[in-house]
């Protein structure tokens, strides 16, 4: 089996809480995977713990088959494993233009290749991503000013422009206008398909999630609770409990 | 601002500061301090308008570049123009040496506890050097006469302070056009986005550091051979004049702009030389209700002033 990530019995607490409690999971190259759960129920801290932000407290996360736990979040996204937030961040009193040139891989590089001029090939790059996502007009415009749902799409285009290999999308869809919704999904598939860009998508829109995913994983209190196939997961009576409640 | 009136604005300063000495040789060291003024500003928006940390420890730099060329015009047993430009050569080597230090100790603290970490800094320089023998302790230190004619010495820091200002300008200017520019705005305005988006976030602190480090020493080195005195607190790190004046002159221009603190420091030199002459006296307080002033009314400095101005106009009439 080739994994591209594999999550391996990660722990994470926070004081007593046990946000994560032995986590494993695994993202095949090329694959949509999915990540529900109710609200608590650690999706977000996972993404913390695979992508460097938070330092795990046990196990350990492979990102293709080199171990990163050790890691910092900036090491980790050169190696191409990228995340976006729940709130959404942007550097908001950069021009959206300007958000995409500095997210590119050759701002990576170190102090030398940092004293060049953004170059043409990124410039382009740039505008075809924005126009990608459909903010090609606002390029000029500051990312603060923009509303909260074409933030996350600059969001989403700023991740693109890094070429990642494998990108956490957290909660995609969160505060965009529904009637946009479709579009979203798919752009999204159209980045895994023509760009090569293996997913992680938490998502709390059971309807994209379930349209999206190729497989889920569905936590609950720390735990992953169950793990399968779209179908397998809607109708799995420990997932319908976990968002439900027991009667 | 188009580009062309950016080189139009540029030319007119260059004519402006090499023809205003002659033409009014009085306030040659009225405008030499102002090109010290206009370094103070530039350099102190690298950190504070373009990287987001507010640093009140910048004038660390410049009393260390004060000292190093007093030190060696002192001891190097040099020529006067030598022992100047060896003395200018080792503070510029000491402040950056010292900029890679304190920023690898201080540069990972964010917001307000930078802030208050680089005020320790100068307080903390300012004594060391008051208690120093080897520098003249309390006393301070006095500079060698300088060599020339009887009025040329005033011409000669003027015309060097300017040509430090212009190169300090051009090369933050240039730098701003880079990926190091961008990547100094994307620590600013989410630091915890450009390290998770794999910018190399350290490197790029202490590099702008040392950058600022480096012109403040020059300058100081000069301002040092001017005034041709150094006093622990009140020249070399006056972190209450000098050290307070850099933050505010950037402020009233316009953080994070390329013209906001040049014309910060411009304003800011006049006003406090009117109150000076007509307000003899009152002018601490002046200078006290000025501050108040900037902060209240003009929180986004005389650029983002008119720039909102500019916008709110055209929002009007599209």
């Amino acid at each position: 089996m080739s994994a591209m990530l594999e999550v391996r019995e990660v722990t994470k607490r926070f004081g007593g809480v046990v946000a994560n409690d032995r986590i494993s999971l695994s993202v095949r190259q090329g694959e949509i995977a999915g990540l529900i759960g109710p609200n608590g129920s650690g999706k977000t801290t996972l993404f913390g713990c695979i992508t460097g932000t938070l330092p795990v407290d046990g196990g350990e996360v492979y990102f293709e088959g080199q171990p990163i736990s050790h890691l910092r979040a900036g090491p980790i996204a050169r190696l191409g494993l990228l995340r976006t937030w729940q709130q959404t961040r942007i550097y908001g009193e950069m021009t959206c233009a300007e958000n995409m040139a500095i997210s590119a891989r050759e701002a990576h590089g170190g102090l030398i290749s940092l004293l060049k001029p953004v170059s043409p090939a990124t410039k382009a790059r740039a505008n075809d991503l924005l126009a990608f996502v459909g903010l090609h007009e606002k390029r000029d415009e500051r990312g603060g000013r923009l509303s909260f749902g074409q933030q996350k799409l600059l969001e989403f285009a700023m991740a693109l422009m890094n070429e990642p290999k494998l990108l956490l999308l957290d909660e995609p869809t969160a505060g965009i206008n529904p009637t946009l919704i479709n579009g979203l999904i798919d752009r999204l598939r159209r980045a895994n398909a023509e760009l090569g860009v293996t997913l992680l998508v938490i998502e709390h829109n059971m309807r994209v999630i379930m349209n999206l995913a190729h497989r889920i994983t569905c936590l609950a209190h720390g735990e992953v609770l169950a793990e399968g196939a779209p179908d397998d997961i809607r109708d799995d009576a420990r997932v319908l409990d976990a968002y439900l409640g027991v009667a | 601002m188009t580009k062309l009136s950016d080189w139009h604005i540029m030319g007119a300063l260059a004519i402006a500061g090499v023809v205003l000495p002659f033409l009014a040789p009085g306030l040659i060291t009225q405008l030499s301090f102002l090109w010290l003024m206009v370094i103070f500003a530039l350099t102190w928006d690298m950190l504070g308008g373009r990287m987001g940390y507010n640093s009140f420890g910048n004038i660390v730099f410049f009393g260390i570049g004060c000292y190093a060329a007093a030190v060696v015009q002192r001891d190097a047993g040099l020529p006067y123009f030598e022992a100047l430009a060896l003395g200018l050569a080792l503070g510029a080597v000491l402040a950056v040496a010292a900029a890679l230090l304190f920023g690898a100790a201080l540069l990972g603290i964010r917001g307000h506890y930078f802030a208050i970490g680089t005020l320790g800094l100068g307080i903390a320089a300012a004594e060391i050097a008051a208690g120093w023998d080897y520098v003249g302790a309390g006393s301070g230190m006095a500079l060698p006469l300088y060599p020339g004619a009887l009025g040329q010495r005033e011409f000669f820091f003027c015309f060097s302070l300017f040509a430090v200002a212009i190169a300090c300008f051009l090369s933050l200017r240039w730098l701003y056009g880079t990926r190091f520019g961008l990547a100094l705005n994307a620590i600013r305005d989410d630091h915890d986005k450009a390290d998770a988006m794999g910018l190399r976030t350290t490197p790029i602190k202490v590099f702008a550091w040392c950058i600022v480090a480096f012109f403040l020493a020059i300058s100081g080195g000069l301002a040092a051979n001017m005034i041709g005195f150094i006093d622990p607190r009140d020249v070399a790190f006056a972190g209450a004049t000098f050290g307070v004046w850099m933050v505010l002159m950037a402020i009233l221009g316009g953080k994070g702009t390329l013209w906001g603190p040049v014309l910060g420091a411009v304003v800011f030199h006049i006003t406090q030389e009117l109150f000076w002459t007509y307000l003899l006296g009152w002018q601490r307080v002046a200078l006290g209700l000025l501050i108040v002033v900037i902060v209240v009314f003009f929180p986004q400095g005389i650029m983002g002033w008119i720039a909102e101005r500019r916008a709110a106009r055209e929002g009007a009439a599209p």
